[in-house]
């Protein structure tokens, strides 16, 4: 199943979505598992594409399944454990500031919130 | 005519309950940018009125007179209401004045500090990934913009859901949300009640980016539960953390799913509230304008250059 609207979007924001899929996932994955683990609607090749792309730019890696690949992320080289990228991000985690500036995605909870959300959740029958 | 001065200073009182009903009765993009100009124009008004009384006060005093070049005295209410509110108005502009420098100091430094930290994770397109164990998303501008989600973000979300999440970030960059939230951080520094107009505002604009996303991924459903599960997942891992205090009210997440799994409205039910803000806006304008005038025709007067 594809859908036109999907493949018709700008590359930079498929290639988001793919390394967000190989992110997401716990294993390396072969371009048939990224296909359907998007929320976009790709045709396989063009998930082939973009895998070749972000490996080429050295963003994924990738080692032999069967007659094809399976990717997975790789961080950044001079960062190999991340730790970098933890540590700073633990230091704006205690900065007030910093949800006034950027717009998050979800602001905190509180315990009354929490409970409204499970049960919007639950009667979305999810 | 000096009491004239005392309307932009009680004018945004009257913001924060017309605020919210702008989020409630106009679309998410126009309440925006709606209730963000009129803090602003209200936060600039009040702090004209202040800067207003100071002068007046000032020019009472020999010194100042003799400086303006005053050759009678200047025509104001009584020195009773003039002294007391220049020193009043003085203290407030410093207080104003301090925290702005404050706040605009504190917000460079926790852009440059997210800047650093998106410059270095792996990237596809606009997106960053950071190596985190807490689920967190932003949308970072500058050039080019960036969407920064952690690791436990994505995981906590399947595939359509993290769709929702990236067009939700787009729609905060493509719409230039970020200028608003500036505008509205430090508005809410010129005037006490212009604070709780700044929380309006950033759920405004995080109405706005979800109407976006719910557009882009053509499923209100679906942007709903992708937020409220990326709330929870939060919550989930954020709750042994020091320093972390629930609020007791009902707070802009719920509101957010909420007012997506509802119909959308229509944009014409709120005709009246954007009349009202205009009002507001207008009136805290012309009292400002006016005073002005009217303290510049009295130093006339004073330095014998008009007739009274």
């Amino acid at each position: 199943m594809t859908d036109a609207k999907d493949e018709r979007r700008p590359a930079g924001e498929l290639e988001a979505s793919v390394l967000a899929a190989l992110w997401a996932a716990d294993a390396p994955r072969t371009p048939g598992q990224v296909q359907l683990s998007l929320g976009a609607s790709l045709a396989r090749t063009t998930v082939t594409t973009i895998l070749t792309r972000l490996y080429d730019k050295g963003v994924i890696g990738r080692r032999r399944e069967g007659r094809g690949y399976a990717y997975f992320p790789v961080q950044d080289v001079q960062d190999a454990h991340g730790l970098t990228a933890r540590r700073m991000h633990s230091e704006l985690d205690r900065d007030s500031d910093r949800e006034r500036v950027l717009a998050r995605f979800v602001a905190q909870l509180s315990p009354g919130d929490e409970r409204i959300l499970r049960n919007l959740l639950e009667s979305d029958g999810r | 005519m000096t009491a004239l001065l005392l309307l932009p200073l009680l004018l945004p009182f009257a913001l924060p309950p017309l605020a919210r009903r702008a989020l409630d009765r106009l679309t998410p993009v126009a309440a925006l940018w709606s209730v963000t100009g009129c803090a602003v124009l209200l936060a600039g008004c009040s702090a004209a009125a202040l800067g207003l009384f100071v002068l007046l006060g000032l020019l009472e005093l020999p010194l100042f007179a003799a400086l303006g070049e005053l050759v009678h005295p200047l025509r104001t209410a009584s020195d009773a209401f003039v002294v007391p509110a220049a020193a009043a108005s003085a203290g407030a502009l410093a207080v104003c004045g301090w925290a702005l420098v404050r706040s605009t100091t504190g917000q460079v430094r926790a852009f440059r500090a997210a800047r650093a930290e998106a410059g270095r994770g792996p990237a596809a397109g606009d997106l960053r990934v950071v190596d985190s164990p807490y689920p967190d998303a932003y949308a970072l501008p500058g050039r080019p913009h960036r969407v920064v989600v952690t690791t436990a973000m994505l995981r906590s979300l399947d595939g359509s859901e993290r769709e929702v999440l990236f067009a939700h970030e787009r729609a905060h960059l493509a719409g230039g949300h970020h200028y608003a939230l500036v505008a509205a951080e430090l508005a809410a520094h010129c005037h006490p009640a212009l604070r709780r107009v700044r929380d309006t505002v950033g759920l405004a604009a995080e109405r706005a980016a979800d109407e976006a996303a719910a557009v882009a991924v053509g499923d209100r459903r679906l942007t709903a539960r992708a937020i409220a599960r990326a709330a929870l997942a939060g919550r989930a891992a954020r709750t042994a953390r020091p320093g972390f205090a629930p609020g007791a009210a009902t707070g802009p997440v719920p509101q957010r799913v909420q007012a997506l799994l509802a119909a959308p409205r229509s944009p014409r039910a709120g005709r009246a509230v954007a009349a009202l803000l205009v009002a507001c806006a207008a009136v805290s304008c012309v009292a400002s304008v006016t005073g002005t005038a009217d303290v510049h025709h009295r130093v006339e007067v004073a330095q014998g250059e008009e007739r009274p």
